[in-house]
């Protein structure tokens, strides 16, 4: 009896659902999202649907992607997850270079901003970097070692960002910690000089996002995690300059008091030109955007976009300078218990233009299907359909809560439970 | 004479407490999720219990001493004892993850301070995993000494992730470490001892100390006289191998 209750617990671990992912070109060329083991790319430009061109087989990856990225020159694009396979393309032939094997499964990804060096974190916190000189795509994809660069002792590392003068590596763990590690100039050698810690959140760190204005090409950090804040950090010292508390606002808003009280953050995306961070929030349908002030170095709310008539709370969040646009995308990948195990669906919100961040007659709304880029034609690629049966999200939305509980939040045992397992240890056993 | 007589884990003759009674295994898993309090930053310890002579209360912030010692596996604190009355006027805190040796600690601390009124207050103990933990205790380049005193060593390669001592983990530990802070290490495993080595001069923020400088450092001397680790060692007439490396300035 007590064992059942307690392996209760464990059992819903082997199901591992995967989140939608969202990345757009930085100068919106392209857009990919990323759907458990499919990598979906649709160019901008020519309005039309990529087609991947990969020497090792139909299918790029084999399990749940984890994590996409644009570099920021726009040139790279890298995929990697749970497959332990990091894929290096160029975005503009989206012909794959350069292939990693990863020991571990791979939870994040960052590309340097000389697009010489990419970064990937694996799920026993160790984060490697992968040297790019001498590839330029002339031969077919090459396999490459990755070099250990740092590590987070045995925690799963969630956010991997490099700074905008590309001084440091940032990563964050499900420890609660920040770490800012000085990019060295030989980094196959190992990053060993710690700039800072961020230390702050209590919970998990979920994600993190630079704030870069024209006054502060520098730019700040911000980070969001499970504790239900948005925080903003000054890298070089570590220190916390403003905590932004959104659950309190997320529940005035939805005002059914059936939440717990907390809104896990599951990812920020810095409006680029703006100072503006998009956050979205696990329970909110919609996002919220916080204004960052940089002189004052304060984070508040400054509005809640809600997306009407439809289910959607977004798993992902990308934007690309100069267009205004925020895209997003709800979605999961191996959802038990329905037809179709992967879903997605993807959202556009404009309004983002300089000239209308003071004036509040010109408010960022989501666009009709029909108004976005490349229509109808887009989102057949990138949702693999045009219409998607909502009711899957509700589900959607439930079990990916439940996967990051499992993932990335301590256990908590009672003290007779603790006990209750102790029982059986070789040491504690009864001498006949 | 009479209060002595209450705590009955606690020796009737010194009134230290007894180790009989804080039995606990040899090992304890450094990766496991942990289920004790961690403070949020360095800035969230509260001094006033770890040394309330130096820290008179909480809301206090006069005081600007700061933790300059950390043992880092300290078992059951003898060199922190022994630190103690060498430098007096140095805070240092003793870090072990097993539950139960950090209470004897504590009560040998207690008890110490109880018998030599004015003495050992400048010692403390935490139970804690530092090798998760180091950066929410310490400030960068806070400690001037840091202590790995015997560690677990992990024979198997599976298990070498889970060593003290690593290329990774050196990196928190030259963070926490003030440039010209000292690093010791000793064990009574060859093979450790070579890993350890091995580690740090690889690391480039380490560099060896010269000869004279280690004869000339009377800590050295503690590594294997202080320790109840060390003693056990010089029982059993077992060879020790040392590794005492400085935080440099890496070269770049």
């Amino acid at each position: 009896m007590e064992d059942n209750q307690i392996e209760d617990g464990e059992k819903n671990t082997n199901v591992e659902v995967a989140p939608a992912l969202i990345s757009v070109h930085p100068t919106q060329n392209s857009v990919a999202v990323a759907v458990g083991s499919d990598l979906r790319v649709y160019d901008l430009l020519g309005d039309c649907a990529v087609s991947l061109v990969d020497d090792s087989g139909a299918t790029s990856h084999k399990d749940s992607i984890r994590a996409i990225r644009y570099g920021a020159n726009g040139k790279l694009f890298v995929s990697a997850g749970d497959d332990k396979v990091v894929k290096i393309w160029f975005a503009e032939s989206w012909q794959c270079i350069c292939t990693v094997i990863s020991e571990k499964r791979v939870s994040a990804v960052a590309i340097s901003n000389d697009g010489q060096h990419v970064c990937f974190a694996d799920k026993f916190g160790v984060v490697w970097v992968v040297d790019l000189h001498g590839i330029d795509g002339s031969e077919a994809s090459v396999s490459k070692t990755a070099a250990p660069l740092l590590a987070h002792y045995c925690s799963i590392i969630t956010g991997l960002e490099f700074s905008p003068d590309g001084q440091y590596v940032v990563s964050a763990d499900r420890d609660f910690k920040i770490r800012v590690t000085i990019f060295p100039k030989k980094p196959l050698d190992g990053a060993h000089e710690i700039q800072s810690f961020c230390l702050g959140h209590t919970e998990f760190v979920s994600c993190l996002a630079f704030v870069i204005t024209l006054d502060y090409p520098q730019g700040f950090l911000v980070s969001g995690s499970g504790d239900s804040t948005v925080r903003l950090w000054d890298i070089t010292s570590g220190s916390l300059l403003d905590t932004c508390e959104v659950a309190a606002k997320v529940g005035h808003l939805e005002s059914n008091g059936s939440d717990e009280g907390y809104s896990t953050i599951t990812d920020l995306c810095a409006i680029p030109d703006t100072t503006l961070v998009a956050a979205a929030i696990q329970s909110l349908q919609g996002v919220m955007l916080l204004s960052c002030n940089l002189s004052t170095k304060t984070l508040s709310v400054a509005k809640v976009i809600s997306i009407k008539g439809e289910n959607v709370i977004p798993t992902s969040l990308a934007s690309s300078s100069c267009t205004g646009l925020l895209w997003m995308v709800t979605g999961v990948s191996n959802l038990p218990g329905f037809d179709c195990p992967s879903v997605s669906r993807v959202k556009v919100i404009s309004g983002f233009n300089k000239s209308s961040l003071d004036s509040l007659e010109h408010e960022p709304l989501p666009l009709e299907d029909n108004d976005i880029l490349g229509g109808t034609k887009l989102l057949e690629k990138l949702q693999g359909s045009v219409t998607v049966d909502e009711k899957v999200f509700t589900a959607a939305a439930e079990a990916l809560k439940a996967a990051m509980c499992n993932l990335l939040i301590k256990k908590q045992y009672s003290v007779e439970k603790r006990e209750f397992r102790k029982r059986t240890r070789n040491d504690r056993k009864t001498k006949q | 004479m009479l209060e002595k007589e209450s705590n009955p884990t606690h020796s009737k003759s010194t009134g230290l407490p007894r180790k009989r009674f804080y039995r606990a295994r040899a090992h304890s898993n450094p990766l496991s999720d942990s289920h004790f309090p961690v403070p949020v930053s360095p800035s969230h310890v509260d001094f006033s219990l770890h040394y309330p002579q130096f820290f008179p209360s909480s809301s206090e912030v006069s005081c600007s001493k700061k933790i300059q010692f950390a043992d880092i596996g300290c078992g059951f604190g003898g060199l922190l004892i022994s630190l103690s009355t060498l430098f007096p006027e140095t805070l240092m805190i003793g870090m072990e993850l097993r539950d139960k040796v950090t209470e004897y600690v504590k009560e040998r601390i207690l008890a110490l301070r109880g018998s030599n009124p004015g003495q050992y207050q400048n010692v403390s103990v935490v139970r804690t995993n530092s090798m998760k933990y180091i950066p929410n205790y310490f400030e960068k380049g806070q400690l001037t000494k840091m202590f790995f005193l015997f560690p677990d060593p992990h024979f198997k390669e599976k298990n070498h992730r889970r060593r003290v001592i690593s290329l990774h983990l050196l990196d928190e530990y030259a963070y926490v470490l003030g440039v010209g802070g000292i690093i010791y290490t000793i064990t009574d495993v060859e093979e450790l001892g070579d890993w350890m080595k091995s580690c740090l001069e690889s690391h480039p923020m380490f560099e060896a100390l010269k000869k004279e400088e280690l004869e000339a450092d009377p800590v050295v001397k503690l590594l294997c006289s202080a320790t109840e680790e060390g003693q056990k060692v010089a029982r059993n007439g077992g060879q020790t191998f040392q590794a005492v490396f400085r935080r440099i300035v890496p070269t770049s």
